[in-house]
């Protein structure tokens, strides 16, 4: 059985697969580009279409401590943010992952201030690299509706039990309009069925829970411990989750964690997250066609870090490329650090370089990609970090 | 007496961690009897059954449900209140020792 | 049926806690646990009632609980309301007992946030008038010349400068449907407006007078006594607002001694007679104004 099809946004997308899902609780709060996912979930519950409890909140602070109440009591949950907003969270992004709450949230990938911006990058989930939640980054429409049922799955799964954040490249794919096979809503309620949470308040008089509570020097550990077990947990339960949906409907996300093109024999990968690997993609079949042996390594789980997956995928390229909308300052871009840590850990050491570029809304054309093959192909820049499209005619004054 | 009791878990065994930091509510590991330096005594020939002290004291260790006010040692701090409060002065404050 | 020392009920909700002896706070905790019943859930956001109960694996509360991140009490309500509500339990009760400083400083967003949606919460203030878990740091409930760890009353500083917000008046301009002033001084009074914010339809708010003999550097027996004579000097008042009136419970004819009231508490022991007559001159005007605007 085959859904219809529809022509819609991936915020429009991401709303749909919401509604589909029937979280009992939505709280959120406007922020470009974030902002018609809670229009239109506030339309379908104005139309009748959803049965959420729709809450109007005063802050994104308070969107998600709201959730962590919600769930508190075993509610199925969802949020949307974007850039200040996610920031703002970020107190409460680890209340939840600590609390091991198994909340739904899309993150419309966008600059962080200053300079201002509501223009793209992916300074502001990467940042939050460490607050315990498991981040998708997608690529395009479909995808972005699909892993809204994936993150449901895989949120709530015993072994995970940890919040999930699905992240859209703000306007390029949150305002983009494209060709949408939706999920039957039979299929929808059988992928992702609501079972009460273990961890919740159960409303039994004579049994009462004290949750979110203190643990010291003498549990702490533990119940880090046990976040890094469920974390780990979950690389096998996104595998699965994307097999199930595969079986499904036919589409999968090769195999849950990364997408492998043309890497098998590649001599030259780059490996990108979210919507550029649709340009990269489109860049590696020409310079197939043309005969040269390159690759894209789609990174779709950020957090947790798929490191066989990763360097199984690049263990036969003599270069690899890791192209990415971040920088942190004084080193590298995040998932640069990251690649190069799983390839040494692997025994690999390909030649690596990092592609820093696509700040703040800054374009990434096809012929920055054509250059980074390039230059891998032909040996590589002497810098390890590259800032790609940077404008030649701006004077930065003194240097030291 | 009808209070909360002590109910340290049993020694042996692997603690089973819950799923993230919760717990059953209600659940007493140790007693602060250790925190007081002044036992408050009820002279039940004094005592009017007004429950002053039982609705003032910050630790409810004052029992109701029997014949006579009772107080549950295990979890009073010796704080002075109930004494204080007490209108026909019925609570005297014995220094802990000399009890 | 009015709620008292004979009708609450004899068990004990909030117990084996490790709160300093003679604390308000954990009075105001317990008194509000026996009146919501065992069909509530309690937000604690941190502050010495969350420090006091929740330290795992030893867990004092009785009830259903959580803690919350410090600025979020409401928000943390409104959502424990939308989950309660989604899934078929209207008729618990869902409370919050924030401090002075958790409402009128940090909290204070959260807390205009879930009036303003109205939602069907409890929302309880335990004043004792300074971040006193951290260790007696001034919040915006202090009073003025209070000395604080962080408002020392040397010659520059001189204790805490402004006045307490005035809370109860911030939250009753929000139109919320049942807002109440209550001091542990008056324990009946407290029970009588817990048990009308449990039966109130919408948001409720009471903002409770609770010492801390640890901050206030006063003996621990005297708790009630100086939460008794807080309003019976009118540095605090009782009082009441709903349906969009403000009522003034206790109205005294006089006033008792402030100075007498200040002198039981080393916080204020710098004070000189320029420092009583200020904070005499304080009260008198919110007096002032309080019998004129609230009274019929």
């Amino acid at each position: 059985m085959s859904g219809e099809k529809q022509f819609i946004s991936g915020d429009e997308a991401v709303a749909l697969a919401v509604k589909q899902a029937k979280p009992h609780v939505i709280a959120a709060y406007p922020i470009t580009p974030q902002t018609i996912v809670v229009e239109r979930l506030a339309d379908y519950v104005e139309e009748g279409e959803l049965e959420s409890k729709y809450m109007y909140v005063e802050s994104e602070h308070s969107a998600l401590s709201a959730l962590f109440g919600a769930s508190g009591v075993g509610a199925r949950t969802f949020t949307a943010t974007s850039s200040q907003g996610l920031l703002y969270m970020a107190e409460c992004l680890h209340f939840t992952s600590g609390g091991r709450y198994p909340i739904v949230m899309m993150n419309a990938n966008r600059s962080l201030a200053l300079p201002w911006s509501i223009f793209g990058d992916q300074r502001d989930s990467l940042s939050q690299r460490d607050a315990g939640w498991i981040q998708l980054y997608v690529e395009n429409v479909q995808e972005a509706y699909d892993s809204i049922f994936h993150a449901y799955r895989i949120a709530e799964d015993p072994r995970v039990m940890t919040p999930v954040m699905v992240n859209l490249d703000g306007f390029i794919l949150t305002h983009t309009y494209e060709l949408l096979e939706t999920l039957p809503q039979e299929q929808a309620d059988a992928f992702i069925p609501y079972a009460d949470y273990a961890n919740c308040i159960k409303f039994d008089e004579e049994n009462p829970m004290n949750i979110a509570i203190t643990g010291g020097p003498l549990l702490n550990m533990e119940f880090r411990f046990q976040q890094q077990r469920a974390m780990n947990d979950a690389l096998k339960v996104i595998e699965e989750t994307d097999k199930a949906f595969g079986e499904l409907t036919g589409r999968t996300y090769g195999g849950g964690l990364v997408e492998a093109y043309r890497c098998e024999d590649a001599e030259v990968v780059l490996l990108s997250l979210g919507s550029l690997c649709g340009t990269i993609h489109v860049v590696v079949d020409e310079y197939r066609k043309a005969g040269k042996k390159v690759g894209l390594l789609k990174l779709r789980s950020f957090r947790p870090f798929p490191v066989d997956k990763v360097a199984e995928a690049l263990s036969g390229a003599r270069a690899v490329g890791v192209v990415e909308k971040d920088i942190s300052f004084g080193y590298e871009g995040a998932v640069y650090s990251e690649v190069n840590s799983a390839l040494i850990k692997k025994g690999l050491c390909p030649l690596t370089r990092n592609y820093v570029g696509g700040l703040g809304g800054r374009n990434f054309s096809k012929e920055d990609i054509c250059g980074m093959f390039d230059d891998l192909l032909e040996g590589a820049p002497a810098d390890s970090v590259q800032f790609v499209n940077l404008r030649g005619d701006i004077d930065y004054g003194n240097e030291c | 007496m009808n209070r909360p009791k002590m109910n340290p878990p049993q020694a042996g065994g692997k603690m089973k961690l819950p799923v993230g930091p919760n717990a059953p509510g209600g659940y007493l590991m140790d007693v602060s009897s250790g925190m007081r330096v002044f036992r408050p005594v009820i002279d039940q020939e004094k005592c009017v059954h007004c429950l002053r002290c039982f609705l003032v004291c910050p630790d409810g260790t004052i029992d109701k449900s029997g014949e006579q006010l009772e107080i549950d040692y295990d979890y009073c701090k010796g704080c002075g209140i109930c004494a204080h409060e007490c209108k026909v002065k019925a609570i005297e404050m014995i220094m802990e020792g000399d009890a | 049926m009015a709620m008292n020392a004979k009708t609450i009920p004899n068990e004990e909700m909030f117990y084996g806690h490790k709160a300093c002896g003679g604390c308000g706070g954990s009075l105001t905790v317990r008194l509000a646990m026996k009146v919501l019943g065992k069909k509530s859930i309690g937000v604690y956001p941190p502050n010495c009632m969350s420090t006091v109960g929740f330290i795992y694996p030893h867990m004092c509360y009785f009830g259903n609980a959580t803690t919350a991140p410090f600025a979020a009490s409401g928000a943390v309500m409104s959502g424990l309301r939308a989950g309660a509500d989604a899934l078929g339990h209207e008729d618990w009760h869902v409370y919050c007992m924030a401090g002075d400083g958790g409402t009128a400083d940090i909290g204070i967003q959260a807390l205009s946030g879930a009036i303003d949606r109205n939602d069907r919460v409890i929302y309880i203030c335990y004043d004792n008038e300074a971040y006193m878990n951290t260790g007696i740091q001034k919040s915006g409930l202090t009073p003025t010349g209070t000395r604080t760890t962080n408002t020392p009353a040397g010659s520059n500083i001189h204790g805490a400068i402004q006045p307490k917000k005035r809370i109860f008046e911030i939250v009753a301009a929000h139109g919320i449907p049942y807002a109440a002033t209550a001091s542990v001084g008056y324990p009946e009074d407290y029970l009588r407006k817990l048990e009308k914010a449990a039966a109130c339809p919408g948001t409720s708010f009471i903002h409770v007078l609770a010492p801390c003999p640890t901050g206030w550097q006063a003996p621990s027996e005297i708790t009630i006594e100086l939460a008794k004579e807080a309003v019976d000097t009118g540095m605090w008042f009782l009082a009441e607002y709903e349906n969009g009136q403000y009522h003034l419970n206790k109205n005294p004819k006089e006033f008792a001694s402030i100075e007498a009231y200040l002198k039981k508490q080393g916080r204020f022991s710098h004070m000189v007679q320029a420092d009583f007559d200020e904070l005499a001159a304080q009260r008198d005007e919110q007096w002032g104004r309080m019998r004129a605007e609230w009274c019929d």
